[in-house]
């Protein structure tokens, strides 16, 4: 717009600089994100005037956010680790199929320890251990499989999604076993201080991976890959490390994130246990607006889309829709947020703007 | 042997083997009967599978099938079994639908450049909760069309049935071959799944090709939910949960490379027999545990990979080496 | 058309065409003209607008001023698609083929002779076969095109755009990594389409090739025509003037008395004996104290870079030994070059240097970071104060150090890499061509920064194709030809004349 447009038509100098004020701020990613979770939750409030109410019942604070909190809880463990995998230009689709395995870990020793076994390594804590150990040697596998075999991330993450029911249902032996103990139940559905346990695991976890990859150089050795790793291998960077670094915390991520749902049951289902999760995490990923071709991650906004996913499904529990809607708003929002960041969908939803402006002139 | 060939062979002799193994141990695998029902269980997704074929050949995904057949048989029962309508007319409706579907999806990735994974997964979402919408009960269809249908058979002289589903399945396979070598359409999906930007230059119209790809891969997947509806004679909108990855899975061990350029129909009706095989072996055999299945094809999933791996790594090099005069070409600007 | 009688229309006619890119000019006002029946090679260096000339011609870019005629009249070629059907066809080094499909396949992709509505498969596969047999190539059609040698593809992709009826075909360097007999293959295939009078425009790098098969010659150099001169007519020493721009002097410049014996008493810090690796480059030797500048001097696809990368562990060396400071070492991966003090700042930045998106302070720190290992962290001070500190040393042009590395312009880029490995602190700095494609005021500080690492002690070892430069700063060059070292000069034998000389004659 030329500066003579500006002078003829004063309203239209009101619009561009409005629009000019947008693009500055719409540069920041945590304005837009923040924007599309704010819009939902005021959605939902419209939807449900008592939305944000939260009461004390019996030691436990209940309402919909707190809700949204626990059940965003693991979703944003596997968002975590996926979004350092993503910023390696990689995925992992096996996140899911990890949950279910390390569940049935967990479940199946700790049923021993119910048992009556005496051995070290039934004791809850040890199970507890071993579980997260499960998922960083799952992490480890597809780590390898990428890194020194050089497999398409996405073929041999499939590898492990396709395989990983069927060893859960080994590990379970088919069944879909319960338990009593108070300790891994705890993980799934404690309460500590009214806020259920989950969302500080999450919470911690956060912090300690964001402060893992910010305070030393992993963040941003592994932007470097993710950008240009035959460069990053150029200025010295073991490439392979990183790549099987990340997988190896997303397998730890997907087997805190398996504890947390047998917790909360306590039960593990290896056909349910994490189903469609990593595609929840990958959504959530970049919603977050970390790039699926690599480079700068954002773990905070990364946990913020899956709480823009959450609010959308909570919303949607408390409206009058009927919950079958919930797929088709989800596909709907995702399709919204993915043409959005299509610089091509952008160009041709301007052009038609374009013609229209010239028209009124 | 030509090289090219050497997957499908290792296809057909995992097969070969599977198949005797199967025999030593049961011999009725040796009769039509077994043969007829492996026909008839496996159609549906067999169907889908020769459409993930052409999808992966030229270097995409289609992760929505799974969910495309459920919303097929819902919409099917909803209509045919509630709503009264003829079946002709709503499969015609269906077939439609679907291929808009899949057009839809192959425009979001060929003109706004959503990665196919992602594009496809929001059709996954989309189509999964549409079926959701339109019920969340099974459905059963009573109409005498479905029961003719059921009873278009060829009885083998030992029993075994030779039924409509596997007709059907051997028809598109047979169709598929065709499209895939003899038409125009056919090469150009391998020319974009070879290298898409030499066959820009080469004149393969790639937006097209791309469309077509997945409105076919869509088409398919919904004629996968007529045959499954027909044989179910009812729809669910919970059934074929995550039977993309299967899908998938049978794609690759049928010798296509995920890379795209690579790959065969036939290769991936043998190992979808392959799998089939597989199941209905563990079903006889009580004693192993139907769980083995997954992790089976997860072992085989791996060493396909892995032999595409080997057999491509010479050439993968070659291919490093012309990217890197390729650079070289650039910088000569 | 014809302003003389005498000549025939030439077949393609450009006059005056001229393209600029945002920050260059890539091409100013040329003119060419191609017979028929002609080969005419295009030969300059990088960035002299051999590609930017070819990329006009066939549509890649669109032209900014100037006029393309095609046998007399005006084309405006809007894609490569475009021009093959106005009859320009190009066949790219790289192939643009389809690797999976079978040679048959490859000619006739999208033109497939039908039967029936289905391909005719055998009609695709006799008609290939007839169409390279034309060209004395016998091979099997139905193969995958990946199984046959880069010759054979070339001459696919050559069969097939001569089968569309090409009147103008396009080589674009064919030859840089094919064998002598391969050569000699394509070469007889180029013969006889000239007997068929098809204009032929020929990019390649190797001078030997040039007066083997071509008829006329278009030297170009920084986006200008420097000259057009019939083969026959033109000594390679001339050639090579016109190609790097310099006069051949009789005298040589005088050279400072003192270069031979400067660094003969600093000690060796590499030395390799023998290094080769089967065809890439063949065995060379090479030392280099501390405080000295070695040059690297060759045409481009001489095998520069090569020796390069095979330093740096890129590539490794299937022949011979290296040893720093005396003791012998075996380098396989930058990463360990990297821990003996080498640094590498690679001849194609955007690729081999830059972290694009990443920004300045990150771009600089990253090399000491990735040696110092993931835990142990430079604060964001010390980050701030490496990065400002660089920025304020090389003067590179940058708002502030928060900035994408590759929103600078190229000068700037190359002193972020340059900057990356100067707080590493090496003690033996590779750079591949350190001031292509940056302006001349970078230009002039990039060397000052390269005589002031010398003049600290570092040794370096510096390809470069402006030999006026590797003339200035180097205390030793070492010439390569056709993937050989043929040369090394040092004290007063480094002056221009003779590093032509020795590229040039055999």
């Amino acid at each position: 717009m030329n500066v003579e447009g500006q002078q003829a038509n004063p309203a239209k100098s009101g619009l561009e600089g409005i629009k000019t004020l947008a693009i500055s701020v719409s540069s920041s990613r945590l304005f837009w994100t923040g924007l599309a979770l704010f819009i939902i939750l005021l959605v939902d409030l419209m939807i449900s005037p008592n939305f944000f109410e939260i009461r004390l019942v019996n030691d436990r604070l209940v309402g919909s956010i707190v809700n949204i909190l626990d059940n965003s809880a693991p979703y944003a463990l596997l968002a975590i680790g996926m979004t350092l995998v993503i910023a390696t230009k990689g995925i992992d689709l096996s996140v899911g199929a990890v949950m279910a395995i390390c569940a049935a870990v967990a479940v199946t020793l700790i049923k021993q320890y119910e048992a009556g076994a005496t051995e070290f390594y039934y004791q809850p804590g040890f199970v507890i251990l071993i579980t997260i150990g499960v998922g960083a040697i799952c992490g480890l596998w597809n780590g390898i499989l990428i890194a020194f075999l050089n497999l398409q991330p996405i073929i041999a993450t499939l590898i492990l999604m396709v395989a990983g029911r069927g060893v859960a249902q080994l590990i379970t032996n088919g069944q879909s076993p319960t338990f009593t103990n108070d300790t891994l139940a705890f993980i799934g559905r404690g309460v500590v201080w009214g806020v259920p346990f989950p969302i500080y695991i999450a919470f911690v976890v956060l912090i300690f991976v964001t402060l893992l990859v910010r305070r030393t150089a992993l963040g941003l050795l592994i932007e470097s890959v993710g950008v240009n790793d035959r460069a990053s291998y150029y200025a010295g960077i073991q490439a392979n490390a990183i790549k099987v670094f990340v997988y190896v915390l997303s397998g730890v991520c997907a087997a805190i994130a398996g504890m947390i749902v047998a917790g909360e049951v306590k039960s593990a289902d290896p056909h349910k246990a994490g189903l469609f999760s990593e595609l929840d995490a990958i959504l959530a990923v970049v919603i977050g607006g970390t790039s699926l071709l690599g480079g700068r991650f954002y773990l905070f906004l990364s946990v913020m889309g899956v709480l823009i996913i959450q609010s959308m499904l909570a919303g949607l529990y408390v409206s009058t829709l009927h919950p079958t809607t919930n797929l088709v708003v989800k596909a709907v929002v995702v399709l919204a947020v993915l043409l959005l960041q299509s610089p091509e969908f952008r160009r041709f939803i301007s052009q038609p703007f374009g013609k229209l402006s010239r028209r009124r002139r | 042997m030509k090289s090219r060939f050497i997957p499908l062979l290792m296809t057909f002799i995992v097969f070969a083997a599977m198949y005797l193994f199967a025999y030593s141990r049961f011999s009725s695998f040796g009769s039509m009967r077994i043969v007829g029902n492996l026909l008839r269980d496996n159609a549906y997704w067999g169907i889908a599978a020769i459409g993930m074929t052409f999808v992966i050949i030229s270097g995409g995904i289609d992760l929505s099938v799974g969910s495309v057949i459920a919303f097929t048989g819902v919409f099917c029962a909803l209509m045919i079994g509630r709503n009264g309508w003829e079946p002709i007319p709503t499969f015609i409706v269906m077939l439609t639908i679907g291929t808009i579907f899949g057009a839809t999806m192959g425009m979001l990735i060929h003109y706004f450049k959503i990665p196919p994974f992602i594009a496809t997964l929001s059709g996954l979402f989309l189509a999964r909760g549409m079926a959701y919408v339109l019920s969340t009960d099974s459905i059963r269809i009573d109409h005498p069309f479905y029961e003719s249908v059921s009873k278009i058979v060829y009885i083998f002289p030992d029993k075994g049935r030779f039924t409509f589903a596997a007709g059907a399945f051997l028809i598109v396979l047979f169709i598929g071959i065709f499209v895939a070598h003899f038409t125009r359409f056919g090469r150009n999906v391998y020319a974009v799944g070879g290298n898409s930007d030499a066959a820009l230059l080469l004149g393969v119209p790639i937006g097209r090709t791309t469309v077509m790809i997945y409105a076919l891969s869509s088409f398919l997947a919904t004629l996968a939910g007529i045959i499954l509806s027909l044989s179910k004679q009812s729809g669910d909108s919970t059934i074929a949960v995550g039977l993309e990855l299967d899908v998938i899975a049978a794609v690759v061990i049928g010798g296509t490379l995920l890379t795209g350029g690579v790959g065969y129909i036939i290769g991936t009706f043998i190992a979808v027999m392959t799998l089939g095989t597989i199941q209905t072996y563990l079903t006889l055999d009580g004693s192993l545990t139907p769980w083995w299945i997954k992790i089976v094809i997860g072992v085989l999933l791996f060493s396909f990979v892995g032999l595409q791996k080997l057999l491509s790594s010479r050439r993968g090099l070659r291919l490093f080496n012309f990217g890197r005069e390729h650079n070289e070409v650039q910088q000569s600007a | 058309m014809t302003t003389n009688p005498q000549q025939m229309t030439p077949l393609l006619e450009v006059k005056g065409l001229t393209k600029t890119f945002p920050s260059t000019v890539a091409l100013s006002e040329v003119d060419f003209t191609l017979l028929a029946g002609d080969v005419h090679v295009l030969v300059g260096e990088n960035g002299a607008g051999k590609s930017t000339l070819i990329k006009l011609i066939t549509g890649v870019h669109r032209k900014d001023a100037g006029t393309i005629l095609l046998e007399g009249k005006e084309i405006d070629p809007r894609s490569p698609r475009h021009a093959q059907e106005l009859g320009i066809s190009t066949v790219y080094q790289e192939v643009n083929l389809i690797p999976t499909l079978s040679v048959a396949e490859n000619i006739f992709l999208g033109r497939q002779p039908l039967r029936w509505g289905m391909i005719n498969m055998r009609a695709v596969e006799r008609q290939a076969k007839q169409l390279l047999k034309d060209f004395n190539v016998d091979i099997d059609v139905t193969r995958n095109l990946s199984s046959y040698s880069v010759a054979i593809q070339q001459i696919v992709a050559i069969v097939r755009g001569v089968s569309l009826s090409a009147k103008v075909l396009i080589l674009d360097e064919p030859t840089s990594s094919l064998d002598h007999h391969e050569v000699e293959m394509l070469f007889s295939v180029i013969r006889s389409l000239q007997a068929r009078g098809i204009g032929i425009i020929l990019i390649t790098h190797f001078l030997d090739q040039v007066y083997a098969i071509a008829t006329r010659i278009t030297v170009l150099r920084n986006g200008k025509k420097i000259g057009e001169h019939l083969v026959s007519e033109l000594p390679r020493v001339q050639l090579i003037t016109e190609m790097l721009g310099k006069e051949l002097t009789k005298d040589s410049d005088e050279q400072d008395e003192n270069a031979i014996s400067k660094h003969a008493n600093s000690e060796t810090f590499l030395k390799v004996n023998g290094f080769a690796r089967k065809g890439t480059i063949e065995p060379f030797d090479l030392e280099i104290r501390r405080g000295e500048i070695v040059g690297l001097a060759g045409l481009l696809g001489s095998g520069r870079t090569e020796v390069a990368h095979l330093i740096f562990g890129v590539e490794q060396n299937d022949k011979g030994e290296a040893y720093v400071n005396g003791k012998p070492v075996n380098i396989k991966s930058p990463r360990q070059a990297i821990r003996h003090g080498f640094a590498l700042c690679p001849e194609d930045r955007k690729i081999e240097g830059i972290i694009g998106d990443l920004s300045v302070r990150e771009n600089i720190i990253l090399a000491l970071q990735a040696k110092m290992g993931w835990f142990n962290y430079l604060s964001r001070q010390k980050q701030n104060e490496f990065a400002n500190q660089m920025i304020k040393a090389l003067s590179i042009a940058t708002p502030n150090a928060e900035k994408p590395v590759k929103e600078l312009s190229g000068g700037n880029q190359q002193k972020v890499i340059l900057a990356r490995w100067l707080i590493a602190n090496p003690d033996f700095l590779i750079l591949d061509e350190p001031t292509r494609g940056i302006d001349v005021g970078a230009h002039a500080e990039i060397i000052q920064i390269i005589k002031r690492l010398a003049n600290e002690g570092k040794a370096m070892l510096i390809i470069s194709s402006e030999l006026a430069e590797v003339v200035e700063y180097s205390d030793r060059v070492m010439i390569l030809r056709d993937r050989k070292k043929v040369r090394e000069l040092e004290g007063n034998d480094i002056n221009e004349n003779t590093i032509m000389k020795a590229i040039a004659t055999d």
